[in-house]
């Protein structure tokens, strides 16, 4: 405590002697206080107790976490290929930067707003769409697409519905509004998440390696500016309480969570583009996300190895009689801090005018390595920077692993009966009509997915497709977001093994070679060492299946304390991977073209229940293994998969996942729901594509050796993926096959008689009506979301 | 022959309009800024889709104020070549240049699909023996259910205003329209956009035959040409 206090503050608010109860309101324990006066060398103001509460949440500073994502490998280590190098990586900047070649990159990244959207589902949802696409921008990338990964709570459920329903229109809101397409994701549907909904977004951009823009702030007197929407009170959240106290004015009129304007939104990708393009003119850029003001000033200054000084009285306010603290700690969306160089002031300020936005400047670049804030003349806050950044604690949590695992682990699905015909011909339809395994139109017709003319595989295949317009050149990318959390709750290493290499598959499958992954870390709270245990696991299984792939992570975001009130969340590691497919050719479908094409199965026969939907919807159970994971046999498949669409010898491809083989082979046959099909032309054979009256499929299944049908049918095992290839391609398919040791196996063929019929070991045989099937499937949403009529 | 696609705050389909023409018609294409009071050599103005001025107020209700507008209503009326797509058909109802109203889907929800269109008799280009009886393309929109009033309605019919039909009404719109023209011939609106679809990878590439369809009304050569 050497040096003196900051000159006092002529609001009293703002003088109010910081108590014991003050830091404890601000979620900073004892000995965090400590360390802050440590870092001052004297008491905190209450502005600045307010910054270090924020940046020293886990949300900025990773606290809980930091030590266990360094185990994620940030770089390829393979010989650098013609593309995939990480030009930009993890942890460095708002986002991750991949080389795509020809001197062009893509910058991706997935984040969560999953607490605002419990709280205020439309606003949460839309202001992460938002959140995210900064990210992006803020590199120097053009966002060319969105997708997201959500989960809710049982869809029977009133509070699901109005969940889902406020999401989804908050993300259309926003995606569509602001002109980027709306691709893809997943979204699952477990009582787990009832009350606690996941919502994480990604953007992804594309830019030039010389448009590259990082978030620091260097050049000693370089002015530093506040660019796009005015400073509200809004966003205050989680410090609600500290704007009650702290102002005299009435804090019912502030909205918990920040309200987003795609609008200002789109005017700010566009004149920070424009700004960018400009040579030399932008020294650093970045957000105001989480902790607006304050985040953006002290990050960039701490990257810089610098200090910044700002001045509050101007930056932009949208209401008067603002506070240093409110000011600091808002989130109020749109808005971007950017160091330009010195004595250009006027160029900056001209892009903005032409788009009629505030660009205020107000502070400048110092080398004293400290944040200074001043208001009303006064310095409200002056704090080393990197303790706000790189200095934050880090905290190795203690772990222990939960109880139920040993009993999950030990069941065996010796004590269930196994189902006979009459069981698996109820099955398949209650199955298809779950709405984790129905057809998600209902929510992505409600999303633009085709703004920017590039959309090539619409939502509802594999993975989404988009070709990206490199200068002269087309590229076509590939992403797919996956994660079982039942798997994670079962087994929190292999489950998030499973969503890795299910990401993997899922691209593979559309021709894509993976390039890069980015995570969303979604937990319960790591306070509790069964969690913690579910965490660390989860980032093992995750980082071990990164390395053995040669998959960098290239970013992604931590959400903790994701409680419902039965408990924890099941662990979530959302992940998404980005691939590239080398020629248009190669792109492929999951759907099945024509009567006569033969089905084969990759990988072997399914032979386990551990996990899956059909032990959640016949039995009401969740328990067994997850299951299991060959990552060699799984390599061999996906890359043997990958040569032989480059051979042009398969016609569509589908992993198996939720529901397994039969649920896969419907899906093959079921088309496109609704959105864009591709074109067939006349010539094309017998059946003009996806949801033709009267595509259908024979199985024959008799020579499977399994011990259970529902495990054959419904079993959810790994590394197995269902192709159609042309009959005159067969022989040539099942030898390349066996050369490469994966298991191929004739299960059937397509028909033209709209039935999908199964022959079954021991003589059963099963049939289905495909157009019933699809029905169900393709409906179950829509009917649960049906509005009720007004009389 | 010079295409003109116009961005407000808020277009976000300027590209795909730019494209469709550039790209997929290989017709020289640029944009023009809504500050501008000008649109130089222009021979048609494309009013893109998007959510100019955010949609705010009332959808294209802004962007009819913009300083361009002016500029666009007095090519109009010298009987220049005018097509509004999405938003752009929104904001030429909202300047008077077309008749109808859009207001919100029926379902209260946005929709991107695809869509079936019949097409209607409506010029020399733009008809059935020229475009096939049925288009494809797709939609995106919040507010695309067209209204309007009896005797206009009657007056689009008689005039063979109408360009196109949904055959699977998605929004509600009156008389499943899904496009009409104004009374001159000169001015199109609709609600699909022909701006996504022309690619080769595209769902359907009937948004080049739309386009052409357009253009042939004023340059017939264009007809023939790429027919």
């Amino acid at each position: 405590m050497s040096r003196p206090p900051l000159p006092p503050n002529p609001d009293p608010v703002l003088n109010q002697p910081i108590t014991a109860a003050l830091v404890a309101k601000h979620g900073v324990r004892p000995e965090e206080y400590a360390a802050i006066e440590g870092h001052l060398e004297r008491a905190p103001t209450l502005t600045e107790l307010g910054i270090f509460s924020v940046m020293w949440s886990e949300h900025c500073s990773y606290k809980n976490t930091r030590p266990l994502l360094k185990g994620f490998p940030t770089e390829k280590q393979g010989a650098t290929p013609e593309f995939g190098r990480v030009l930009v990586k993890a942890g460095e900047e708002n986002a991750g930067i991949i080389d795509v070649g020809d001197g062009w990159a893509i910058a991706f990244k997935i984040e969560s707003h999953n607490h605002p959207s419990a709280i205020e589902p439309f606003e949460g949802a839309a202001t992460g769409v938002g959140g995210i696409i900064r990210d992006i921008f803020t590199m120097g990338a053009r966002p060319v697409l969105l997708t997201n990964s959500l989960r809710f709570g049982e869809l029977s459920s009133p509070v699901t519905q109005r969940l889902l329903r406020g999401v989804v229109a908050g993300i259309a809101h926003y995606g569509n509004c602001v002109g980027v397409p709306t691709v893809g994701g997943d979204v699952y549907f477990d009582r787990c998440y009832e009350g606690n909904p996941l919502v994480n977004a990604l953007c992804l951009g594309t830019l030039r390696h010389d448009q590259i823009r990082r978030g620091k702030a260097t050049g000693v007197g370089n002015p530093v500016y506040y660019v796009g929407a005015a400073t509200g009170r809004d966003g205050l959240g989680g410090a609600a309480f500290a704007s009650k106290e702290l102002s005299a004015e009435s804090a019912s009129d502030r909205p918990a969570v920040q309200k987003g304007d795609p609008f200002m939104e789109k005017l700010l990708i566009e004149a920070c583009l424009e700004m960018m393009a400009v040579p030399g003119l932008v020294v650093g850029i970045q957000d105001m996300g989480a902790a607006g003001l304050t985040c953006s000033t002290c990050e960039t200054a701490s990257r810089g190895g610098a200090g910044i000084e700002i001045e509050l009285d101007a930056v932009p306010q949208r209401e008067s009689g603002m506070n240093s603290y409110e000011i600091m700690l808002s989130e109020s969306q749109e808005r971007m801090l950017v160091i330009v160089e010195r004595g250009r002031e006027r160029e900056i300020e001209a892009v903005f005018a032409k788009w009629d936005l505030h660009a205020a400047r107000i502070g400048f670049v110092t080398d004293t390595g400290r944040m200074v804030v001043r208001q009303h003349g006064v310095v409200v806050a002056d704090i080393p920077a990197d303790a706000l950044t790189d200095r934050a604690p880090v905290y190795q949590r203690e772990a222990r692993e939960p109880a139920y695992l040993a009993t999950t682990r030990a069941w065996t699905p010796a004590g269930l009966p196994d189902l006979d015909a009459t069981g698996i011909q109820g099955a398949l339809p209650r199955l298809l009509g779950h709405p984790t395994i129905a057809s998600k139109r209902w929510l992505y017709r409600q999303y633009d997915h085709l703004v920017q003319h590039g959309t090539v595989v619409p939502p509802g295949g594999d993975a989404a497709v988009v070709r990206l317009r490199l200068g002269e050149r087309e590229r076509f990318i590939a992403v797919s977001n996956d994660c079982n959390g039942r798997y994670c709750y079962l087994n929190p290493y292999r489950g998030a093994q499973i969503a890795m290499i299910e990401s993997l598959r899922n691209l593979v499958c559309t021709g894509a070679v993976p390039l890069a992954m980015t995570d969303n870390l979604n937990f319960g709270n790591p306070y509790k060492p069964e969690v913690f245990y579910t965490l660390r696991e989860c980032v093992r299984g995750l980082a071990d299946t990164c390395r053995f792939f040669d998959v960098p992570v290239v970013g992604g975001n931590v959400s903790l304390y994701n409680e419902s009130p039965e408990g924890a969340i099941d662990p979530t590691p959302t992940v998404a991977v980005v691939g590239l497919i080398a020629e248009e050719a190669h792109i492929t479908r999951p759907f099945v073209r024509g009567a006569g094409q033969v089905l084969v199965l990759l990988g072997g026969w399914p032979d386990e229940l551990g996990g899956s939907q059909v032990l959640g919807l016949i039995h009401g159970l969740k328990t067994g293994d997850a299951p299991a994971v060959d990552l060699a046999a799984e390599q061999r498949l996906q890359g043997w998969l990958l040569a032989e669409i480059a051979a042009g010898r398969i016609a569509a491809a589908h992993d198996l996942s939720e529901g397994g083989l039969l649920v896969a082979v419907s899906e093959m046959l079921f088309g496109p729901g609704g959105a864009v099909q591709p074109a067939v032309s006349a010539g094309d054979g017998a059946a003009t594509g996806a949801g033709t009256a009267g595509l259908g499929a024979a199985l024959e299944l008799t020579g499977a050796s399994v011990a259970r049908l529902d495990a054959l049918l419904f079993g959810e095992s790994q590394g197995r993926v269902v192709v159609a290839v042309a009959d005159s391609a067969l022989d040539a398919v099942r030898a390349s096959a066996e050369r490469a040791a994966v298991p191929a196996q004739v299960i059937g063929a397509a028909t033209a008689d709209g039935r999908l019929a199964a022959a079954l070991p021991g003589g059963a045989a099963v049939a289905w009506p495909v157009a019933e099937l699809r029905r169900g499937w393709e409906t179950s949403i829509e009917t649960a979301m049906a509005r009720p009529r007004r009389p | 022959m010079t295409i003109a696609v116009l961005q407000f705050p808020g277009s976000n389909c300027d590209q795909d309009a730019f494209h469709l023409f550039a790209s997929g018609l290989r017709l020289p294409t640029r944009y023009v800024w809504h500050k501008e009071t000008s649109l130089g050599d222009a021979d048609l103005v494309v009013v893109p889709g998007g959510f100019s001025y955010g949609d705010y107020l009332r959808c294209g209700a802004i962007a009819r104020f913009a300083p361009v507008m002016g500029a666009v209503q007095a090519f109009a009326a010298s009987g220049g070549l005018v097509l509004g797509i999405c938003n752009g058909f929104q904001i030429l109802c909202e300047a008077g240049l077309l008749p109808g109203a859009l207001i919100r889907n029926a379902s209260l929800e946005y929709r991107c699909q695809d869509c079936a269109l019949r097409v209607e008799a409506s010029t020399a280009t733009f008809n059935p023996a020229a475009l096939g009886a049925v288009v494809r393309l797709p939609i995106g929109h919040g507010e695309g259910n067209y209204r309007i009033d009896e005797a206009g309605l009657a007056r689009l019919e008689a005039g063979g205003q109408i360009l196109l039909r949904y055959l699977d009404n998605p929004n509600g719109a009156l008389g499943d329209i899904a496009g009409v023209r104004n009374a001159a011939g000169n001015v199109f609106g609709m609600m699909p956009h022909p701006d996504r679809a022309f690619e080769r990878f595209h769902w359907s590439q009937d948004g080049l035959a739309v386009g052409r369809a357009v253009l042939a009304t004023r340059f017939p050569e264009l007809a023939l040409k790429s027919a």
